[in-house]
Order: structure tokens, then sequence, then C-alpha cells
């Protein structure tokens, strides 16, 4: 499964275990119009962090929290390996 | 005699009562006899008087020598098995010790103790002694990692809740505990077999559970009391089966909901009972209606025991109590008032109280308290779930979040794992606060448990 696909997985899978109603997810939607709050991005991040074994959030300290889906996604894609 | 008659454990063994024993997994010793036979090697008169550090390698000769040392010592100090041997000096020092009774005498050899007296079996034979003194019992606090804090006990606050409960009922009982009796727990148990004209099965760290329990069956083990842990590792080892002890009593820990039902169905004839009791405010309250909690009319005094609850804590006072911290900083152990801080947080939930945690041990969820015990309380009512640990993790947005580690009950079929962790979760959600609801839960083979028999929490 591809990074994408399995953000994209988890994302959705917290959506509705939180109850919320995601937009179509598109790589320009902010990750404020999600409807997460910071709580589902701790999960989120964790989660993939269990998955992926990687948490680019944490590794590097001048990652800027990203803004956008896209973003968030890139930032799994973009880790070195 | 003193206006006021001192009774030492030996005045509880009457020379006529038989088949009274105290046995580990190697040995048994008639409780009868004891009377007339020593462990000392007959040096009993050497310690009268004296502040003797108790520091043995196994249980049956601790018993012993408890039993011979008492009402003759000033202080005896217990050691239990997983003591640091780095914190000897200190407690030494502080608790004023000038003799040991030990099985390893080579080690004291050249440490400035002046008198060292080796405990070791068999019995010999020697004239019974008489009760001199009400001498005072030190215990250690367990928990923290830098010295253990020396609580100070008698006897007679030791057993108070056993003398209120007066006599058992039926035939004398052979209790057995899975803690060690020089823990304020297993100790309680010892007190239980000494003064009930009953018998002992002491436990064996290097035994394992299903030996154990054989030898429990064996031995015809009647009463037993361990800890939630100790008891969630014993449904799991699938060994209780065809042991059917006449009472099962829970304590140290929180008794959940889910241990209580799950000990009611493995024992189906046992009355299953949970106490309240720590080492510095003795014992509480027994709750004997097979229910989480404690019914709230139990604030206020009730049998001589009071209670009240200050800032979320169990607040205790009552004659059972330890009477001070022992050593050259100790602290005050009560208020002014003479009341123990328990440290145990309750909360009223219609007419009765529940334990969610303690005050020490809260995680910090993006700032807000959540207490570890409550949320393992909740998952634990899965019918699959045996055990759980929730703890904090950190959080690049929060700061942390709750994860759980889950025990599930033997046999399950791993390939249900992902279906059971989103009924547990859902579970969770219907009845945690959103923070508490663990973001992550990890299905694991085992759970650390302390020495003590309580789930161990480092939170790293």
């Amino acid at each position: 499964m591809s990074v994408r696909s399995k953000v994209i997985e988890a994302i959705q899978k917290i959506a509705k275990e939180q109850h919320v109603t995601l937009p179509a997810l598109s790589d320009d939607l902010s990750l404020h119009e999600t409807g997460f709050d910071s709580l589902a991005f701790a999960i989120l991040v964790a989660r993939l962090e269990d998955e992926t074994g990687v948490d680019p959030f944490t590794i590097s300290e001048d990652a800027a929290f990203p803004l956008t889906v896209g973003d968030f996604v890139r930032a799994y894609e973009n880790v070195p390996a | 005699m003193s206006p006021r008659e001192i009774v030492a454990l030996r005045d509880y063994l009457s020379p006529e009562l038989n088949d009274r024993t105290i046995s580990d997994a190697h040995h048994m010793v008639s409780l009868t006899d004891v009377l007339s036979h020593t462990v000392l090697s007959g040096r009993l008169h050497e310690l009268a008087g004296r502040s003797v550090l108790l520091r043995l390698s196994n249980q049956l000769r601790s018993g012993l020598a408890m039993i011979e040392l008492d009402g003759i010592v000033r202080r005896m100090l217990l050691c239990p098995p997983d003591l640091n041997p780095a914190h000897l000096d200190t407690l030494i020092a502080d608790a004023g010790i000038d003799a040991v009774v030990t099985d390893e005498p080579d080690r004291w050899a050249g440490t400035g103790v002046s008198l060292v007296v080796t405990a070791q079996l068999p019995l010999q034979a020697t004239a019974p002694a008489k009760t001199e003194r009400a001498t005072e019992w030190l215990m250690l606090t367990s928990g923290t990692s830098g010295v253990p804090k020396i609580v100070g006990h008698t006897l007679e606050a030791l057993t108070g809740a056993i003398v209120a409960e007066g006599p058992a009922k039926g035939p004398a009982p052979v209790w057995a505990t899975f803690y060690d009796i020089r823990r304020y727990g297993g100790l309680q148990i010892f007190l239980r077999a000494i003064l009930s004209g009953g018998s002992m099965v002491l436990s064996d760290p290097h035994e394992t559970l299903a030996d154990h329990v054989i030898r429990l069956k064996a031995r015809g083990v009647s009463h037993i009391s361990g800890t939630p842990s100790h008891w969630r590792k014993l449904l799991m080892s699938g060994s209780a089966a065809q042991f059917a002890p006449r009472y099962v009593r829970l304590s140290g820990e929180i008794a959940d909901q889910a241990v209580l039902d799950g000990l009611k169905a493995a024992f189906p004839n046992s009355s299953v009972g949970h106490a309240y009791a720590s080492t510095e405010a003795g014992v509480g309250f027994a709750v004997n209606d097979g229910l989480e909690g404690f019914p709230a009319n139990y604030l206020g005094n009730r049998n001589g025991v009071e209670m009240k609850i200050v800032d979320g804590s169990l607040r205790i006072r009552s004659t059972r109590t330890a009477h001070a911290y022992v050593g050259r900083n100790a602290g005050p152990l009560t208020d002014g008032d003479g009341f123990v801080d328990s440290g145990d947080i309750v909360e009223l939930r219609g007419d009765r109280y529940y334990f969610v945690g303690r005050r020490g041990g809260i995680i910090n969820i993006g700032g807000l308290k959540v207490h570890p015990e409550e949320i393992e309380a909740v998952i634990n009512r899965h019918p699959l779930v045996r055990m759980s640990r929730a703890k904090s993790r950190k959080s690049p947005i929060t700061g942390g979040i709750v994860v759980a580690d889950v025990i599930l009950t033997e046999g399950t079929d791993p390939a249900r794992a992902k279906e059971i962790r989103d009924q547990i979760l859902d579970q969770c959600r219907a009845q945690l606060a959103p923070h508490k609801v663990p973001a992550v839960i990890c299905f694991v083979e085992a759970l650390d448990v302390t020495p003590a028999g309580k789930l161990a929490r480092t939170n790293a």
C-alpha cells in the first residue's frame, strides 16, 4: 500500500470513530476543514507512527506543521529512509 | 502483668490446637510444636530488648522468626525480598538496629552490626519463652524508587481488623496468599492464619503458578488473598480449575468489576471480597457484595474506622493505622487530626464511591488529568480482555495521548484482534471523556507486575 493510501485510510478510520463527517479529501483541503480537532490529529499521528515507524513531526525540529491534506501526506512521503 | 495484658503472636498459638501448620514448597512446620522450638538456635534471649533487622531469604524462616521474636525484642524491621541492599545502611541507622537475624551470616561479618543471629531449619527444641513487651513492628513501604519509608506498627494495630471480625465460621481456615508475608498485604494473611487457629501456606517465587495451585489444592487451602494483578494472572493461566477455596480476597490494587466477575465465574461456590488496606492506613474495610467500589455510607465512623474524603482522596483514622514513620528525617504520617491521607482518589457515582486511581499516578493528556486505572477498568469490561495497562505517550500535537497495552483471554483467535480493538474503542468512547479514550491499543502477551504484586507503572 502506498504511503498516501495508508494516510488516507487512517484519516477515514479515525473520522468514523470520532463521528466526523469528512469532506472530499483533496490535496488542497486545509486540515482545519477536515473537521479533525487536535486530539484526532494526535491519534492519527500516533497510529501512523505505529504503522509506518515514523513520526515526521517529532524527528525534525524545524518541520512546520502542515496546513493542507497534501502537506500532511507529503510529510510522510518525504521522510528520509 | 501490667494493667493491660500484652499479647504477642505466641499467645495465639494454643498447645491444645493440633494439626496447625505453616508450610512452603519445601517444608512443613507444626504451629503447635513451634512454642517449644526455636528457629534461632536457642539464642532468643540474646535478642531480648534489641532492635532487630529481619533479613531472611525465605518466608517460612521469616514467619517462624516473627513468632519467636514478637513480644521479646523491642523492634523488628521486616525486609521484603526485593529490598535493594544499597538501602540497608540507611534503614539500619534510621531504625536504630542493633541486631540482625539472617540465614546468610557470612554477609554480615564485619558490617558493624554487633549481634548476628542465624535463623535455620530444622527447628530445635527449647523451653517456651514468655511475652515480655509489646514489640514494635517496622514495615517498609513499596512503590518508591528511593529508600523506602519505615512504617511503625504494633501487633494490636496490625490485628485490629482481624480481631474486630471475630472468629471465622466453620472449620479452621487454611490461609494462603500470593503476597510475600513481609509486606503489609501478606502479613495480614499470616496474622489471620495465626489468630484464627488455622494454617498458612506460603508462596514461593521460584515456583510456577501451575505448581503453586497444585500445592494450594493439596494443602486444602480454604481462604486465599492476592492483588487483582495476581488474580488476573491466575485466571489467565487456566490453572484455577478444580481449585475451590471458600473465600477469595483481593487487595492492594483497585478491584474492578471485571476481575470480581471473573473470579466469581471461576469460583462459583466461593465468596469473593475485596479489602482496602495500606501499610500506613492499615485495614480500612472489606467489601463483600460482589461490586467494585464501596457504599457511600462507609464514610463517617464505622466499626471504629473513620473515613472522609478531602480533595478527592480517601482519609482514614483508626486504631489500625500505623503510628509513625520512623527515621532521622521522617515526616508526619497523619495530619493534625490523626487522619492518614491514602493518596487514593475516589469518585462518588450514585450511592457508591469508586476508586479512580492514585494521586501520584496521574498522567497528563493535553493539560487534562487522567487516571490510567479508570481507563483500564473500562477496557477490562470487554469479555475477551484479561488485563490491561493504560499509559501516556508523547504526542507532537497534544503533548501526550493515552495508549493501552491489552492482554486478551487465552485462546482468543488472533484474527479477531481488529474487531476486538474496535469493540474496546467503542466501549471506551461510550464511557469515557474523549481525551481518555486510547489513541492506540496494542495487544501484548504479558504485562510486568512488581514484586509487591501490582501492575508495573513505569511511565516512560
